[in-house]
This record gives structure tokens, C-alpha cells and sequence, in this order.
């Protein structure tokens, strides 16, 4: 942050609302990431966290008038959001095999 | 209220919609509307390159990828099915007041933001931002490509043991 450059009325206000909203999205994303026992529904809230993440990427990059680079690191976040949903889809999809159930509170086995 | 507000407002209400749907194939559905309501967000910010990834892989792919992960996963019976229902409305019962918190909080706080860009010299075009200035990101994402299809063919080849 640059002491004395000041934003225009027009970016201030975009960087105001987005800034609101992505916040909120994120502590729904991260709430339930705390509070869900089903692993599948975690995944889904890692995926909105990571939404938020997007969004603020986005709106830096319009800000800062660098969407370029901003579309850049999107992409790049898209993938491992991608690959993400795959692997962990798999591990669940395992998980399931072995104990017939998504819930986390039953995977005993894991303590060491 | 702009245009963009109110797209924030849908956004954060499907969000809340995914964490709260009792039904695991609702919230992935509504995974999928977030990621649409952010992709119109993202065209209407000069981003078309990242909107589209944006709608055909998080709306596309990954919605198949839930949808084929919950399919192939065996739903509750009636009885637990009621009580994990319960369960999930006892344990989201504080996420609206929580979300209100943070938004009246945020308001009261009036943050201003105040940062300029210290260069504005960067090429206009994605593609040549990412083939020309981003190789090393190009580079870790061919390689994240290749881990997962690594893991998913471990992942499953396991799993094809058990099985048997």
C-alpha cells in the first residue's frame, strides 16, 4: 500500500462490494470446512474457498488494471481446483471402499 | 445497488445455498450456479479468458466430477438419512448469523482501501502474459496435471484390489 495514491471514486466502490461479498463467501466456505463431518461436503467448500480466492484474483487484477496477469493466475488456480476435485474425489471414493462410509468421524483408522 | 452488487449478492447466495442443501447432489448443483454467477462477474471485469475456463471447467468438469463421486457412493437409508438431516441443521444453525456478523462488522469497520499498481507497463493479452512472463506457472501446471492423473490411476488401481 502506497502512502498517498489514492483510488478513484469508480474503483474504490468495486473494490468495496467485491472485497464485502468475498469475505462473506469465504467464512461460508470455511464454516463449513469446520463443521461438516461428510468429506464429500468439505471438498465442496475447499472448491468455495478456492471461488473466493478467483474472485479476488479477478478483482485485483481489474483494479490494478492488470486483468491480464489476473486471468493468468485464474487459470492456473482453475487447474488445481480441477485436479484437486479428481484426487480427492478419488481418496473419498477409496475411503468409501474401506469403511462404507463418507463420514469423517468414523475413520478410526487413521489414529495412530 | 449496480449490476455487480446484486450478481454478488446471487453469488453469495448460492454459496450459502451449497453449504446449507441437506442433499450432497443439491450442493454440488449449487457449486455449479456459484461458478456461473462468477463467471458473469468475470466477463463483466474484463476477463472473458478466465470466464470461460471459469464456466466450462468449475460449472462443466467439476460438477461432473461430484456428481459422478456422489453417484458412486451408496445414499443413507430413510432412518439415517433423518438424522443426518438433523445433524446438518444443528450444525449450520449459526452459519447465517455469523455470515450477518461479518457483514454488519465489515460495514461499521468502513474500510477504506487505498493501493495504486506500482507499474502499469504488463502486456494487455493473456495468452501472451502466460506463455511469455508465466512459462514457470505453465510448468507447475502440466506437472499438477500429471500428479493427478498419477494419483487417480494409484487411487484406483487400489481401489480395484479391494474390490476383489
Amino acid at each position: 500500500m502506497r502512502k498517498g495514491a489514492k483510488m478513484s471514486g469508480d474503483m474504490l466502490q468495486v473494490t468495496l462490494s467485491f472485497g464485502f461479498f468475498i469475505v462473506l463467501i469465504f467464512i461460508t466456505g470455511f464454516y463449513c470446512l469446520l463443521v461438516t463431518r461428510n468429506l464429500i461436503r468439505a471438498l465442496i467448500s475447499i472448491e468455495l474457498l478456492m471461488k473466493a480466492v478467483t474472485l479476488l484474483f479477478m478483482v485485483v487484477g481489474y483494479v490494478t488494471n492488470r486483468t491480464a496477469l489476473a486471468q493468468g493466475l485464474i487459470i492456473t488456480v482453475i487447474v488445481i481446483e480441477v485436479v484437486l476435485a479428481v484426487v480427492v474425489g478419488g481418496v473419498i471414493l477409496s475411503i468409501f471402499t474401506r469403511n462404507n462410509s463418507i463420514d469423517a468421524s468414523l475413520l478410526k483408522k487413521l489414529k495412530g | 445497488m449496480t449490476l455487480d452488487t446484486f450478481l454478488l449478492a446471487v453469488t453469495l447466495a448460492f454459496s450459502l445455498w451449497t453449504v446449507m442443501a441437506k442433499s450432497l447432489l443439491r450442493s454440488a448443483i449449487g457449486l455449479a450456479a456459484t461458478s456461473v454467477a462468477v463467471t458473469v462477474l468475470m466477463f463483466r471485469l474484463n476477463s472473458p479468458l478466465a470466464a470461460v475456463f471459469e464456466l466450462s471447467v468449475c460449472s462443466g468438469l467439476i460438477t461432473v466430477i461430484f456428481i459422478s463421486t456422489i453417484s458412486l457412493t451408496k445414499p443413507l437409508a430413510a432412518k439415517e438419512a433423518i438424522e443426518a438431516g438433523k445433524a446438518h441443521v444443528r450444525r449450520f444453525r449459526y452459519l447465517f448469523v455469523l455470515v450477518a456478523a461479518a457483514g454488519i462488522g465489515m460495514l461499521f469497520l468502513n474500510l477504506v482501501p487505498d493501493f495504486k499498481p506500482h507499474c502499469s507497463a504488463a502486456a494487455s493479452d493473456a495468452r501472451a502474459i502466460l506463455w511469455n512472463f508465466r512459462q514457470m506457472d505453465l510448468f507447475g501446471q502440466i506437472i499438477i496435471i500429471i500428479v493427478g492423473a498419477l494419483g487417480v490411476v494409484v487411487l484406483f488401481a487400489e481401489r480395484g484390489k479391494d474390490e476383489r
